[in-house]
């Protein structure tokens, strides 16, 4: 059963609208400004796709696009299963239960997000292919000869991507599903435990479908992450479309054939994701005005205590402390830390200010086009804040070459401007410094930020809403006393994706970069190009600490459950009486 | 000088932006400076780059598909020789198209591939200009340059055997044994669409026709002991595990884990390397070269700088550091790799290869060699 009643869709908040449209165009131009900011590399993928030939689509159709097609798809279903088990399992059990150990594992469990997909791939293969520690060990135990006595799940494999693919990247249906369970209202638990509901059957018919948008939301970024992925599956021979729209491009030698793949393959995210919202129209996962937040932990001890434990430790086991003891030996046993390269440190500050740059952008522009998307009910504000999501359905490369065109674009015209005032040209200011790759983290991961603030205020009563305007707030004084105490463990779930997301970018990265300028994970590609990607041991180790101490305090933040409204604590005030 | 620029306007552009994003916040946000302070510090961070990005005007900017840490050290010798500073950027594809979208105001002065299809892509592109220099005619051979003067390649490397010391006894092989059923379930190689694989399947195209071809590649794929992935390391790491008798991989590779990678080693010390050639030709081999862009603001530096890659020094440096062979005749070998045997490269000309690999691709695809 769902809980669910329908949005008061105030006629009154409606009848404002008409009565002010001025004091809405911030609105519209906020989501006619990300719009457009998306739309640009879509529509130089569009014009590079137009010079297509038909005997390509025709090739590809009948030799390409099955296999890949079938495999992505397997890949797909595989990782979701693994991120939502994982993720959303692991959220519930923090936040249903109290236990030893809980603390820790709040910010252990969000960690795997550090390790980079072909990182993780590379690490795997080397533990545990045919060569590896543990057959070699196997081998030596059971006096096996050679690999065809025996047999082992080949990791390098459709189905060791999904193993690979769904440990690393669980965090991101976890952070979903953790940020919605904690601020998910305890009304409706404690309604069904004084019913004598036992926690699994609170679980599946309260608390997972209340939190359908979060998960969603969180199960759609790791799946588009696994989406944008080419180098571990290169890595582990599965045939993706990805992969596909690369080896068209470089090898087939036809940019548009690729452009085309790249296109359907955002048709049908975007299809996919318009799909489940159709799914849940109507729908509204609101917390009531009135309460007073999250239904309190059970305690567990003994056994059910270390079961607990040791389930949330399985994911952050395989997704984080493998891999980082991994590079901790290669670190040590190369002596990386000797004559430590003080590129590195450069490299590290790039990363991190290119990196925090990007996640405030993002964050700015998705809270306002959130707050735009419920003050202004109007639909081509929502169809152009849904449609900047669909950016992070472009794999990396693909964006980047998109964006070549329209940042080439605009220097034109910064050169034309100058040309006429000052009588000179500066040069490619956009799309040759840093501003390039910046602005194509925002275009990738503005997907993020509004999904996350938009499952954050699906949860916010419009009662709030209206209450304050009865009060003669104006939108910012709602905003700041409002909505962002209340959507701020989305916000900052958001931030901490969007921040290690841009760490460990790499196409878009490394296509639109300026000269000189290097992140960790371009430097570690330096060297996982040439098949030697424990030489980087040490930079992806810095990777994962940036991204280790964000994770440390936003966690510590988030964790402090959902705080009151401002507004609404002022009313009661106010009202000198408690609300109904 | 240009480059300078680029990076100041960026700092200022990007602090100015930061301002406005900054006051916003402090609006928007009761405590919320955390994003604001992060804004702040990277605006910081940009500046100090900027400043410290202070480049002589004389230099020249590289782009390259040879990663950036490799070349270094040759980069530097060149700098040092010549006092012109080499900026870089580093990609692995997707060069010549930023090339051609920066058109006229691209900093680009000199392209440098990795792969004979990539040079040819760059002239197609229309980003190169052809030049000729009395240097470079000399040290690097014909066969190696494009006619024109739109390309000189500056090292070559081999496409060759690593074959299991314990289970393989002979020491030749040909390319179009590696069909021969004797080898069912023994051969291991990466993936197909594999640059380097492209390459080789072009060059089989060249020499016998799509149709045999195609024969061909329908027997290795028959012959693979597993489905292609990995790199050319894991290929030698499967035969020292066991899992195959021979299978492909470029010629460094296998020097690079013999020399300088320790852990590695045994995967080495497990092979050795056979040369195979053509049934009636020699060795697959494959070309790193330079153009020089058609709108390129260094001009004479970027000639220096490719004249400079083909001398003795630098050929040696770079046969050392990348143990790829060097164009230039007389070049002493690096040790490891003069151990291979006498290298007796194809005679067909690269450019052939070059316009085969859609054909190969597209091959792969046809006989589902990658799955």
């Amino acid at each position: 059963m769902t809980l669910s009643h329908p949005i008061p869709n105030g006629p009154a908040l409606r009848g404002a609208v008409r009565l002010w449209p001025a004091r809405y165009g911030w609105a519209f131009a906020i989501a006619l400004a990300i719009a457009g900011l998306v739309a640009a590399p879509i529509v130089s993928l569009v014009r590079m796709a137009a010079v297509g030939d038909a005997e390509i689509a025709a090739h590809l159709a009948a030799y390409v696009l099955p296999v890949a097609l079938t495999q992505t798809a397997l890949l797909l279903a595989g990782v979701a299963v693994i991120s939502t088990v994982a993720g959303a399992g692991t959220a519930w059990l923090v936040t249903t239960f109290q236990f030893t150990g809980r603390s820790t594992l709040l910010w252990l469990l969000p960690l795997p997000l550090a390790i980079p997909t072909y990182i993780g791939a590379y690490i795997y293969v080397d533990i545990l292919d045919t060569a590896g520690p543990l057959q070699t060990t196997l081998r030596e135990l059971f006096g096996w000869r050679s690999p065809a006595d025996y047999w082992f799940p080949p990791i390098r494999s459709l189905g060791g991507a999904i193993f690979i693919m769904g440990f690393v990247l669980y965090p991101y249906t976890y952070l979903a599903a953790r940020a919605m369970f904690q601020t998910q209202h305890r009304a409706f638990v404690d309604a069904a435990r004084t019913l004598g509901a036992r926690s699994w059957s609170v679980a599946c018919r309260i608390t997972l479908p209340l939190a359908r948008p979060a998960l969603a939301v969180g199960v759609a970024l790791t799946l588009l992450e696994t989406l944008n992925d080419i180098g571990a599956s290169e890595y582990l021979g599965v045939q993706t479309l990805t992969l596909a729209v690369f080896t068209t491009w470089l090898n087939r030698g036809s940019l548009a054939g690729a452009a085309q793949i790249a296109l359907v393959m955002l048709v049908t995210v975007t299809a996919l994701v318009a799909l489940e919202r159709y799914g849940r129209r109507g729908q509204a996962y609101v917390t009531p005005v009135h309460g007073r937040g999250p239904a309190p932990r059970i305690p567990l001890a003994g056994g059910r205590a270390w079961l607990a434990v040791f389930l949330c430790l399985i994911p952050v086991a395989l997704g984080f402390f493998l891999p980082v003891a991994f590079l901790l030996r290669q670190v040590i046993v190369r002596g990386l830390l000797v004559g430590f390269d003080p590129a590195l440190w450069r490299h590290t500050m790039t990363t991190i200010a290119l990196a925090a740059t990007a996640t405030a952008l993002v964050l700015l522009l998705a809270l306002a086009a959130s707050v735009a998307v419920r003050l202004v009910k109007h639909p081509l504000i929502a169809a152009c804040v849904n449609f900047a999501t669909v950016g992070y359905a472009i794999p990396g490369t693909v964006l980047a070459l998109g964006l070549l065109a329209p940042l080439v674009g605009v220097d034109e015209i910064i050169n034309g401007v100058t040309t006429t005032l000052a009588g000179k040209t500066v040069g490619l200011v956009v799309a040759g410094s840093s501003l390039a790759v910046v602005i194509a983290y925002v275009v990738r991961f503005l997907a993020i930020g509004v999904g996350f603030l938009q499952a954050g205020f699906a949860r916010v009563s419009t009662d709030f809403d209206d209450m304050a305007r009865m009060l003669g707030a104006r939108p910012l004084v709602l905003v700041r006393s409002v909505h962002l105490p209340l959507v701020r463990p989305a916000l900052w779930g958001a931030a901490l994706l969007i921040f290690i997301d841009c760490l460990k970018e790499l196409p878009a990265t490394l296509l639109l970069r300026p000269l000189n300028v290097e992140t960790l994970s371009t430097h570690i590609y330096q060297f996982a190009t040439r098949g030697n990607f424990e030489q980087g041991a040490l930079a992806a180790l810095m990777i994962v600490a940036a991204g280790i101490l964000p994770v440390v305090y936003i966690i510590r933040y988030a964790d402090f459950g959902p705080a009151r409204p401002q507004a609404f604590t002022l009313m009661q005030g106010r009202s000198g009486k408690k609300a109904p | 000088m240009q480059n300078v620029l680029t990076l100041r306007s960026f700092a200022v552009i990007g602090c100015a932006h930061n301002k406005t994003g900054t006051g916003t916040m402090k609006k928007n946000h009761r405590r919320g400076s955390a994003p604001a302070k992060l804004l702040a510090a990277a605006c910081a961070l940009a500046s100090v780059a900027a400043d410290s990005a202070q480049a002589q005007s004389n230099e020249v900017n590289l782009y390259t598909y040879r990663e950036t840490e490799l070349i270094q050290p040759l980069l530097q010798a060149f700098t040092q020789d010549t006092g012109i500073k080499v900026n870089v950027i580093s990609a692995n594809s997707g060069l010549e198209q930023r090339i051609k979208a920066e058109g006229a105001n691209s900093p680009a002065d000199v392209l440098l591939s990795v792969d004979i299809g990539r040079l040819e892509d760059a002239v197609k592109a229309d980003i190169t200009q052809p030049f000729t220099s009395p240097t470079l005619a000399k040290a690097v051979a014909p066969q190696y340059r494009d006619p024109e003067g739109h390309w000189y390649g500056i090292s070559l490397r081999a496409r060759v055997v690593y074959a299991s010391k314990d289970r393989v006894k002979q020491n030749a092989i040909t390319y179009e044994e590696l069909a021969d059923p004797k080898w069912k379930g023994k051969i291991c190689i990466r993936s197909g669409q594999h640059i380097y694989n492209n390459a080789l399947f072009a060059a089989y195209i060249a020499k016998h026709g799509e149709a045999k071809a195609e024969a061909w590649l329908r027997g290795v794929k028959a012959n693979l002991a597993q489905k292609p992935s990995g790199g050319d390391r894991e290929t030698a790491r499967d035969v020292a595990a066991g899992k195959c008798d021979i299978g492909i991989g470029n010629t460094y590779y296998w020097a690079l884990m013999n020399d300088k990678e320790a852990d590695k080693k045994a995967w080495a010390d497990a092979t050795r390397v056979i040369l195979p050639t053509f049934a009636n030709g020699g060795t697959h081999v494959n070309l790193s070269g330079v153009v020089l862009t058609k709108h390129a603001p260094n001009r004479a530096n970027a000639i220096k700088l490719m004249e400079w890659l083909v001398s003795e020094k630098a050929q040696h440096m770079y046969a050392d550091v990348n143990y790829e062979y060097p164009v230039l005749a007389g070049v002493r070998l690096n040790p490891t790799i003069a151990a291979y045997g006498n290298l007796k490269p194809d005679s067909m000309s690269v450019s052939e290869i070059a316009d085969r690999k859609k054909a190969a691709a597209t091959l792969v695809d046809k006989v589902g060699f990658d799955n």
